[in-house]
Formats: structure tokens, C-alpha cells, sequence
């Protein structure tokens, strides 16, 4: 029903795909996924009576967490400032460690030798969850905060280490040219050629990783590495589900604070 | 910026930073310093065990060593597809959730500061309690077995998916959706044909990113109860049978690899 005087609309030309058009693949792929998702909750024997059980269970639960109990908060300080502890050492040795490593495997800086070593080490501390690393650590140390530093080390190694490492390949060379023209040494070129350039983000990668670590040390301590998880998975475990809420709502504060104070150093490094 | 600094009277020397700046930088290095110093005194480690940490490390390489192979094809192999079921079911899980959310943070689709504030403390509180808590929690709910564990990992997804996407989602070019109103377009209408095909991209780079870490994560959710490798782990770990555990960590590692080669190859096809 043209109205008279309308011109018909142009024709979309042959070659040229009409916009927000969704082709087969990506409903054939939609449909796969859908499938995909019915089986797996099939394997992992979910059914409709099970989750309504769930449920039944976790309103029971919700109540007898509430009202939180700050009763035994001598128990929850001392694990705080363990976890605390936990965090900024694991933060600062492990950003210590990655700056030679992320200078040695950074590709535009070295040679093969050196990078290929220095990004295999990078890569074995990402490919690890810290609890796996730390109950490898709990083995060598015995159990205990040591544990959890040393794990949360490496997860930092992994993390700095390879963002750091991607960060000073995309700098610019002209400034290194120019230092080393002047006949700098090599550590000469690292400090006045390559840090002022990545500072920022270094800077970034640090206060995300510190971050991190304080929500990771609450957890290595569920399989006894140090810290509040300690007192978390024990409070589970005597069904002091209202401590445990206690816990989980300081870990949320201390959380936020952290992600304040870490926007609080951007500020200061302006980044 | 600092360049401004230098504007004053030509004979002064040029000084990157102002006198607050530098003082902020000294006292941020002093707070450094004061925090590593504390930690380093008053952390609960006995350190003549890291010293005899590398000979404990040799032991427990010798007890792994060679890796129980025959393991694998009887109970990990099980364990290992529970664990991407797991994975996948979380992240699908979490994006159903977290999309509303993300729409309900971003303050440029939803401009209620009560509606943001309660989508962010959401995403927030998602984000800050780990996935090994959120699993602890749920199997108290469902009890032990890979729900708890699916439950667990979209829980703890939905505050990452929901944070990226809604920043995606703040920062949309407002042209488009400007011309859509212009055009008499609805909400809905606005968001999907103005922000989703802007946002798209992003998304499914979160989703992917999202999934490969859900992967390394599931894998230790069984020492909580929740199902997957963790459980076998456990187990074995329980029973010192370090060849079994041997066999376990080669799986992750391998997962880990395929994970991150499957996800370079999806980023490259859809982004």
C-alpha cells in the first residue's frame, strides 16, 4: 500500500548484508550452546525438585546467617591483619620479581635466550590456580602465612610479569635509541629509556594486583595457608553461618576500601 | 599535568613535579616501606622452613615422579569433563544475570543513582567474595557435588561480566543513540540496535576471557566439595598419593593450554 507520490525504497544492492541481520552460524551456534547447556546440567544431575530442595535449604541458611555475629571479632582481627600481611608481602616481592622478569622476556629488549626462559617462568606461574600453588607450598613450608606469601608471589609473577612484559613491547624505541646513543649502559637505558615510559601502567598493574591478592588471601587459607579463609572455612565448618556472614561482609568492606585507596595512588602517580 | 609547573620565572630550573606531588610520592614510598616492614616483622612465619623449602620441594617432585598414567582414563578423565561442564554452565549462567545488572549500573541507560547504586553494590559484592567461598556457601545449600560448584563460578562471574560490560556500556558513542531517539526508538529498541551492536565485540571478549578463567578456577573448586578435578585432587592429596596428584596438575596444565589456544582462536573469529 504505496501512497501515491512515495518513491519505492532504494533495493539493498546484491553484495552489501542488511544491518542487525543475524546470519545461520550464529543461530546455529546459539541453538549448539542452548543444547550444549541442557546436557550439562543433565550431567551434573540437576533436576527441578533438587533446586526447589536448594532453595528450601538456602532460605533455612539466609536465616541462621542473620543477624551477623561480631561475637568472636578478636578471631576475625587477628585473620584480617593476617590476610592483610599476606597481601602486601606477596604484592611487594612478587612485583620486586617481575620487573627483571618481565624486562628479560620483553622482545624488543632481548635476545631469544633470554626471553623464551623468562616467558616459559610466566607462563607456569599464570597457568596455576594460587590454592593448587599453595597446597604445593603448604607441602614445602608446612602450613601457615609463609605458604600463602609464597603462593600469592607467584600468582603476582604470573600476572605483573605478563602484563608488564606486554606493556614495555608496545613503548616507543626512539627514546631507547636516543639513550643508548649516548653510550648509557645497559641499566642506564632500562631506568631512563624504558620505566619512565610504562611507570603508569606499572603503577596500574600494581594496585590492581595488590587488590588481588587481599581477595586471594582470604581464600588460600581455606587449605591452611594463613589468613581469614582459615577462620571462614572453620566457621563453615562448625555451622556458624552468622560468623561466616560477619566474615564475609568485612572481607566486601576491606575489599572496597582497597579499590579506594588503590584509586587514591593512581591519583598520586596521575595515571 | 605536571608541565605546567615550569611556567614561572624563566631562571628557575624545570621541575617535573610540584612540591605536593613529590611530598604524596614520599609519602606513598614511606607507607610502602612501613607496611612491607610491619608485615615482614609481625607475620606469624618461622623462616627456617623457607630455607628448607627447596629440599622438600626435590621430595615431593621424586613422590610425583613417574606421574600414575594409568589414573587418568579411570577417574580424572570424568573429573576433567565435570570441570568444563562447570566452567561453561557458570559463564552461561552469569551472562543471563549479568546483562540486566550491567544495564542497571551503566548511568547512561538507567540515570536513577539509586538503581546504579544497588546494580553496583551487587556487582561488587559478586566480585569480592572469592569463587572458593561462593562454592563453601553453596554446597551448604545444594550440598556437595558440581551444581554447588556451576552455582558457585556464575555467582562469582557475574560481578566481573557485570563491571566490564557496564563501563562498555557507559562508554557507547552517544551519536547512535541519539539518532535512535530522534527516530521515535523505545528503550528496548535503543539497546538493541544502539548500545548491544556497540557493546557486542566487548562482550563476547569478557564472555571468552571470563570462560578461560572460570576453567583454571573449577578446577579447584572440589577441595570445598563442588565437584571436578579439585574433588580427585583432594582425595589424592589426602591419601599422599603424589604420582595421582602428579597426573591432576598435568591435567589442569594441559587444560589450561587447550583453554587459552581455543580462546585466542574464537577472539580472533568474532572480534
Amino acid at each position: 500500500m504505496t501512497q501515491p507520490g512515495a518513491q519505492a525504497l532504494p533495493r539493498i544492492p546484491a553484495g552489501r548484508r542488511q544491518p542487525f541481520h543475524s546470519s545461520w552460524q550464529v543461530k546455529l551456534l546459539a541453538l549448539l550452546v542452548a543444547a550444549y547447556a541442557v546436557y550439562a546440567l543433565g550431567q551434573l544431575d540437576f533436576s527441578y525438585d533438587r533446586f526447589i530442595r536448594g532453595l528450601d535449604n538456602g532460605a533455612r541458611f539466609l536465616s541462621r546467617m542473620f543477624p551477623p555475629s561480631y561475637k568472636n571479632w578478636d578471631q576475625l582481627l587477628t585473620g584480617f591483619i593476617e590476610s592483610m600481611e599476606i597481601a602486601v608481602l606477596a604484592t611487594f616481592f612478587g612485583v620486586l620479581l617481575s620487573l627483571p622478569i618481565a624486562i628479560l622476556g620483553a622482545r624488543n629488549l632481548m635476545p631469544a635466550w633470554a626471553t623464551w626462559p623468562a616467558r616459559l617462568i610466566v607462563t607456569l606461574c599464570r597457568a596455576f590456580n594460587p590454592v593448587i600453588v599453595a597446597i604445593v607450598f603448604i607441602k614445602a613450608v608446612g602450613f601457615g602465612a609463609l605458604a600463602g606469601v609464597l603462593a600469592l608471589v607467584v600468582a603476582s609473577i604470573g600476572f605483573v610479569g605478563k602484563l608488564f612484559m606486554e606493556a614495555i613491547e608496545e613503548i616507543s624505541m626512539k627514546q631507547i635509541e636516543a639513550v643508548r646513543a649516548t653510550g648509557a649502559p645497559f641499566l642506564s637505558v632500562v631506568t631512563y629509556g624504558v620505566l619512565p615510559q610504562v611507570i603508569g601502567r606499572l603503577v596500574g598493574f600494581c594496585t590492581y594486583q595488590l587488590d588481588a591478592n587481599l581477595r586471594n588471601s582470604t581464600m588460600v587459607g581455606i587449605v591452611g595457608a594463613g589468613g581469614i579463609g582459615g577462620a571462614l572455612f572453620a566457621a563453615f565448618q562448625r555451622f556458624e553461618y552468622d560468623f561466616v556472614l560477619a566474615i564475609l561482609i568485612t572481607i566486601i568492606a576491606v575489599v572496597l576500601l582497597g579499590e579506594f585507596a588503590s584509586n587514591y595512588v593512581k591519583r598520586i602517580f596521575h595515571v | 599535568m605536571s608541565e605546567s609547573v615550569a611556567l614561572a620565572p624563566m631562571s628557575k630550573a624545570w621541575q617535573r613535579h610540584t612540591l605536593r606531588q613529590k611530598m604524596a610520592r614520599t609519602a606513598l614510598w614511606l607507607v610502602i616501606a612501613i607496611a612491607v616492614m610491619l608485615s615482614l616483622r609481625s607475620i606469624n612465619v618461622i623462616w627456617e622452613f623457607l630455607w628448607d623449602a627447596p629440599e622438600q620441594m626435590m621430595d615431593m617432585g621424586r613422590r610425583m615422579w613417574p606421574p600414575d598414567m594409568a589414573y587418568y582414563p579411570k577417574t580424572v578423565h570424568a573429573a576433567l569433563m565435570e570441570t568444563f561442564h562447570i566452567a561453561t554452565l557458570g559463564t552461561l549462567f552469569s551472562m543471563v544475570f549479568a546483562l540486566p545488572l550491567s544495564i542497571l549500573a551503566a548511568h547512561n541507560i538507567t540515570p536513577h543513582k539509586g538503581l546504579n547504586l544497588f546494580a553496583k553494590t551487587m556487582l561488587v559484592s559478586s566480585r569480592s567474595v572469592n569463587s572458593l567461598v561462593w562454592a563453601l556457601l553453596f554446597v551448604a545449600v545444594f550440598g556437595p557435588g558440581p551444581l554447588a560448584g556451576a552455582v558457585a563460578i556464575a555467582f562469582r562471574s557475574i560481578g566481573f561480566v557485570g563491571k566490564l560490560l557496564g563501563e562498555a556500556l557507559e562508554e557507547v558513542h552517544f551519536g547512535a543513540i541519539e539518532a535512535l531517539k530522534a527516530a521515535g526508538a523505545t528503550q528496548t529498541s535503543q539497546i538493541l540496535y544502539g548500545y548491544w551492536p556497540a557493546v557486542k565485540p566487548a562482550f563476547w571478549s569478557i564472555m571468552l576471557l571470563r570462560w578461560d578463567i572460570n576453567i583454571r578456577e573449577s578446577s579447584v573448586l572440589g577441595l570445598v566439595g563442588a565437584g571436578g578435578l579439585g574433588m580427585v585432587m583432594n582425595a589424592a592429596i589426602d591419601t599422599f598419593q603424589w604420582n595421582r596428584v602428579a597426573v591432576i596438575l598435568l591435567t589442569i596444565f594441559a587444560v589450561v593450554v587447550i583453554g587459552e589456544v581455543v580462546v585466542t582462536f574464537f577472539r580472533r573469529r568474532l572480534i
